[in-house]
């Protein structure tokens, strides 16, 4: 494979046949190897097409600000995209954000505005676009609501999958802005009007949740809840018991929300081997473990212990 | 029969600050009735108009019940009920 510059490097990855955690022989578990985009994140796909699209719509012209909530992946690949095409990029992300996530921002020379813990994701949210109103210059391609991130997925995750696997019959992936899930879901519905859209939502410990107030929820404007056969909420436990289980048995080294991701794909397997049924499933890895090597559960004696080390944390 | 259901923090004024109470009910909006019953007012938190509120997700072992029957979802012995308020994404 041979690409003109980094950036048309994104997308392509490969898709991998886990033959130690797939159940039976008529029921197989893939992995879409996401980690291996440019910024070692399947956001890189977003990113770069929202900017993409920005640009052609004339949204975001040379010289132009580009503003977005996020403490993690998207930022890291609309950093590394701006930086290459001579964007400024401030980033909002709550203050209780890891070290890793800030160096790797300020690597790629985004600008950090931190945004309260209390409130985490939603509160950075309010305050991005609370920053684009005082800014109306700065363009914010808003991830949960763009309907280019899905639109990525749309026309090049979902593709690549058919094409590398026609036989299809599961898609999972984890829930955050939704795009993944959105995107990809409606392609391979419309290529195969039976296949099933399962998300895996991560669930986190009460110190997360906190005192949420119940009437200031947040569910991105991307959502249709239409696209999904079904949703599971992910305990931590379950997790990180996963991403360990697919380290030891398969040597795959991802990211703690894949985990959640995995977990969901091996109970739609041993549902699919209850009921007698083929299966192809396919499950996507959205990220190294790199980025959550300091917390430590890779290496923890017992999952146990690896919960315990990441109580309280965000890591999807 | 009983019911297992996980209150999150911002209800627990309702359960005297206990984390999980139980419940029962041959179906969701039948258990959040008996709910309502040892804990007046958490019923009008989680449901309007018949329906779940916007915000609220709930899970019955695990899968939101929004895929399966909704408020009319059936329980049985044993199930558990996670409560959660609707959250971005952490670290996107």
């Amino acid at each position: 494979m041979r690409f003109d510059s980094p950036l048309a490097a994104v997308g392509n990855t490969p898709l991998v046949r886990l033959p130690r955690l797939s159940p039976a022989e008529s029921v197989r578990v893939w992995a879409k190897l996401e980690d291996r985009n440019p910024t070692g994140s399947i956001k890189d796909r977003p990113a770069l097409f929202m900017i993409e699209q920005a640009e052609k719509d004339g949204r975001l012209t040379p010289g132009c600000t580009i503003l977005e909530p996020t403490s993690g992946n998207t930022g890291i690949s609309l950093a590394m995209a701006a930086r290459l095409k001579g964007y400024r990029i401030v980033c909002v992300m709550p203050e209780n954000t890891s070290a890793e996530r800030r160096e790797l921002l300020a690597m790629w020379g985004a600008e950090i505005i931190s945004s309260p813990a209390a409130g985490g994701s939603n509160t950075a949210v309010r305050v991005a676009k609370e920053l684009a109103a005082e800014h109306p210059d700065w363009v914010m391609l808003y991830q949960y609501g763009n309907p280019d991130n899905a639109g990525a997925h749309y026309a090049t995750t979902g593709p690549e999958i058919l094409a590398d696997l026609p036989s299809v019959t599961h898609f999972v992936a984890g829930l955050g802005t939704t795009g993944t899930l959105m995107g990809a879901g409606r392609y391979l519905r419309e290529q195969r009007p039976g296949v099933k859209i399962i998300a895996a939502e991560p669930r986190y410990d009460d110190l997360v949740y906190g005192l949420r107030n119940l009437d200031e929820g947040f569910v991105p404007e991307l959502y249709d809840a239409a696209v999904l056969t079904s949703r599971y909420s992910v305990s931590s436990t379950d997790a990180v018991a996963r991403t360990r289980e697919l380290l030891s048995e398969e040597g795959i080294f991802a990211g703690i929300s894949t985990g959640a991701a995995l977990h969901a794909a091996l109970g739609t397997a041993r549902k699919a081997v209850a009921a007698g049924e083929e299966a192809d499933i396919v499950f996507v890895v959205a990220d190294g473990g790199w980025k959550y090597l300091s917390t430590g559960v890779y290496t923890a004696a017992s999952t146990e212990e690896a919960v315990a080390l990441l109580h309280g944390q965000l890591w999807a | 029969m009983a019911i297992e259901v996980r209150i999150p923090t911002i209800l627990r004024s309702y359960t005297d600050g206990e984390k999980a109470v139980a419940g029962s009910g041959g179906t969701l909006a039948e258990l959040f009735a008996d709910l309502d019953a040892s804990h007046p007012g958490i019923r009008e938190r989680l449901v309007d108009g018949g329906e779940l509120r916007r915000f609220i997700n709930v899970y019955l072992n695990d899968e939101d019940v929004r895929f399966l029957d909704g408020i009319a979802t059936s329980l049985k012995d044993g199930d558990s009920v996670t409560i959660l308020p609707a959250v971005a994404g952490g670290m996107r």
